[in-house]
């Protein structure tokens, strides 16, 4: 047909990777649980009104006021060199040496992602990713056009015998692995942390296979019992680019984080990054520069911990008095989220209109795959919502798992619905 | 003068309610800059500030339940209040798509034959004999819908036996009530209809032809992702035809200042009823504001001439 109208004079112009980027029925559930009867575990935001507000206005009325000329000009395109040598001092909790040399600072580690993503990989190539994995870097790899496969993970995370399989099947088929994606503390979604042996069976693997290893470790801080837990990147320079994030442990929105890369990368990351944005904000540097250096940060994340845990067990025991039998979840020692699987034969997607319906909000598993799966499963996040919030959510959700139920017992279970285009998982901003 | 525009809402439309309502908003700006424009969402301080400080019209814009199923147009006809579009109790009518088309077709216009049921139905009648009765009855190819709501939510076309379970999930996700309808293959259209001095007026056709084939969520709110032709290409006498079934909906119902019927034609130019607007998406990829533009009408004027028919009535 022809003639008519499209509402779009571009519509042909558009590039092949544009091709997803469509509206989604469940975006539009999730404008409404942005609305405050809605009990939110969907969205991923930190709680930043535990941060010492006052201090931060200070700080950045003082910046400007004293320190204006640098704080609104152009900066390094690698990043303020006083902050990359404070966040050295930030992943030594993590078992990290580095040079400040080799820190690049950027706009959210999300933007490190990019930049990764766009040295190394072309159309096509294969980037291996966790078995759920975060949504932010699905939509990264697909944008430029990577070939994702999913590698399964258990209670602790990435399984390395899967890794080596995997690597040996997409191998056989003749693609080209990239790298390896991996959260290895406090999992978004999944919730599960690589103990100490398994990050070195993994970091062993990547040796062996000549596999680049993408480290995301934005919650590493946030863990619940004992020391944060040994990166990766700890024990190999050269095999490893680390991203860390001031988003979880400062506020995500002043939109700094960083990678640490060996020199190579990470002169092309920054030749990248000029190219991206020229260089990440000066102000939202250096105020989380002065932060670092005039508050008790390492308290504050504490406060942060305290704050989680807390919610954390909210979720969890309200989930193990409400939840329906069959319901099984895992239990984060970290970070913000559990993912819950429920009972054999309900849809995650299927079931959200219900659960908006009935004022509680969680993320369809399907968001956090790239070839349909996860429609058994659903990410809460417990890290906005009071506890009694989280249980009130809680108490709704198992509300709408029953009533799924019933719907499942009429009609048998394992029916798979019609895909609707467009994206599973809710923007940034959302609760 | 001061008009408010509700938009938002806690149903599933929301998303959909805001952009139709911001848009409404400032086409209303730009037609009346001395008339004070402003928008709200629905939620708990509404009826508090509606007291305190009373509009002098409501351009309701909520999609879904709440807003389309009279619910929220009760509330402003017990303050008092004038507002634009259909009383509460005919929206109510339209907005229960069985009831509408129970309706409509007394007044002669075709609508697909259908089945509405809630899910105790099939629990207390077993689903595969109900099924069974359906298939007999309706036949295949069908559509699952909720018998309430908007936007193509929970909708699915059903070609076989095989895909029905999973349509009724789908479609009891949005609601208690599932109405199955006889698919009819033909020329998808939605008809606007507006009142004027002289009576109800329908506003040129709007063809849809989506590039999926199915009009569904991501095909009416992707720009891009769906053709259209205004006016659609009718026969005259066909799209006269089309346009009377879409006036008759409207005065059948007893609906108020606008509307918009969605209908389909079939190969013989047999217009089929199968449901009505009462608060029409007025988003940047709807089919009201098509229409209007087609027709000649600036979006901001017609929403204004509503609101001044609104006032008239106080």
């Amino acid at each position: 047909m022809s003639g008519g109208s499209r509402l779009d004079p571009w519509v042909d112009s558009y590039a092949t990777r544009a091709r997803g980027m469509t509206a989604s029925e469940i975006r539009a559930l999730f404008a409404v649980a942005s609305r405050p009867e809605v009990v939110s575990l969907a969205g991923g935001m930190p709680f930043v009104q535990a941060l010492p507000l006052e201090a931060l206005a200070e700080t950045a009325a003082r910046l400007v006021r004293e320190r204006g000329a640098e704080v609104l000009q152009y900066g390094s395109g690698q990043g303020d060199v006083t902050l990359r040598g404070q966040i050295l001092d930030v992943m030594s909790e993590v078992g990290i040496t580095a040079h400040p040399d080799d820190v690049i600072v950027t706009t959210g580690s999300q933007m490190a992602l990019d930049l990764v993503t766009r040295v190394f990989c072309d159309p096509g190539d294969v980037v291996l990713v966790e078995a759920p994995s975060y949504v932010g870097a699905l939509g990264v790899f697909r944008a430029y056009e990577c070939d994702i496969v999913h590698v399964p993970m258990d209670d602790e995370g990435l399984v390395p015998a899967a890794l080596e399989e995997t690597i040996a099947r997409v191998r056989a088929q003749g693609k080209r692995i990239k790298m390896l994606y991996t959260i290895p503390s406090f999992h978004n979604p999944a919730g599960v942390t690589q103990g100490a042996d398994r990050r070195q069976q993994i970091l062993a693997i990547a040796q062996r296979e000549g596999l680049l290893i993408l480290e995301d470790d934005p919650y590493g801080l946030l863990g619940f019992e004992g020391a944060p837990p040994r990166a990766i990147r700890a024990d190999d320079d050269q095999q490893v680019v680390y991203l860390g994030s001031f988003s979880k442990t400062i506020a995500s929105g002043l939109r700094v984080g960083w990678a640490v890369a060996p020199h190579g990368v990470r002169e092309k990351l920054v030749l990248a990054a000029e190219s991206a944005v020229l260089c990440p904000s000066n102000y939202a540097q250096l105020t989380v520069s002065d932060y670092l250096a005039t508050q008790p940060w390492r308290e504050q994340v504490k406060v942060f911990r305290e704050l989680y845990r807390e919610r954390r067990d909210a979720l969890l025991d309200s989930m193990e008095q409400l939840m329906p039998p069959g319901t099984t979840w895992t239990v984060p020692q970290g970070g913000f989220y559990s993912w819950v699987t429920l009972p054999e034969g309900l849809d995650s997607k299927a079931m959200l209109p219900r659960a908006v319906a009935a004022l509680v909000a969680y993320v369809p598993g399907t968001g956090f795959f790239v070839d349909g799966q996860g429609r058994e499963s659903l990410r809460l996040s417990y890290c906005y919502p009071d506890p009694d919030r989280i249980r009130e959510g809680v108490r709704r959700l198992a509300g709408v798992v029953e009533s799924e139920l019933e719907i499942a017992q009429t009609f048998g279970t394992g029916h798979v619905l019609r895909d609707g285009e467009g994206p599973d998982s809710p923007a940034p901003d959302l609760l | 003068m001061q008009v408010l525009v509700l938009a938002g809402g806690l149903s599933a439309e929301r998303d959909v309610s805001l952009r139709s309502g911001r848009r409404v908003a400032e086409a209303l700006r730009n037609a009346r800059p001395d008339w004070q424009v402003l928008e709200r969402d629905v939620d708990a301080t509404l009826l508090d500030e509606l007291s305190a400080d009373a509009p002098d019209c409501v351009v309701p814009l909520l999609h879904g339940s709440a807003g389309e199923d009279g619910a929220v147009r009760d509330v402003l006809e017990c303050l008092d209040l004038p507002y634009v579009g259909s009383r509460a109790a005919a929206s109510r009518l339209a907005f229960d798509k069985p009831v509408a088309k129970t309706l409509v077709r007394r007044s002669g216009v075709a609508t697909p034959e259908a089945v509405a049921l809630p899910h105790a139905t099939f629990r207390e009648l077993g689903a595969p004999g109900v099924m069974a009765a359906l298939e007999r009855g309706i036949g295949f190819p069908l559509v699952v819908k909720p018998a309430r709501g908007g936007s193509a939510l929970g909708v699915s076309i059903v070609r076989s036996r095989e895909e029905l379970p999973a349509a009724m999930v789908g479609a009891f996700a949005y609601g208690e009530v599932a109405m199955l309808e006889r698919f009819i293959d033909g020329t998808e259209v939605a008809i606007g209809v507006v009142e004027t001095a002289d009576g109800p007026v329908a506003l040129p056709a709007v063809e849809i032809a989506p590039d999926g084939g199915f009009y569904d969520y991501a095909a009416r709110y992707t720009a891009g992702t769906t053709e259209f032709h205004v006016p659609a290409r009718l026969d005259a006498s066909i799209a006269e035809a089309a346009a009377d079934a879409a006036v008759t909906a409207h005065t059948t119902l007893g609906l108020r200042d606008w509307s918009r019927s969605d209908l389909i034609i079939d190969g013989d130019g047999t217009p089929w009823f199968l449901e009505v607007n009462v608060a029409p998406g007025m988003t940047e990829t709807s089919l009201v504001p098509q229409a209007l533009s087609a027709a000649g009408i600036d979006m901001g004027d017609q929403m204004a001439a509503l609101v001044e028919r609104a006032m008239k009535r106080v």
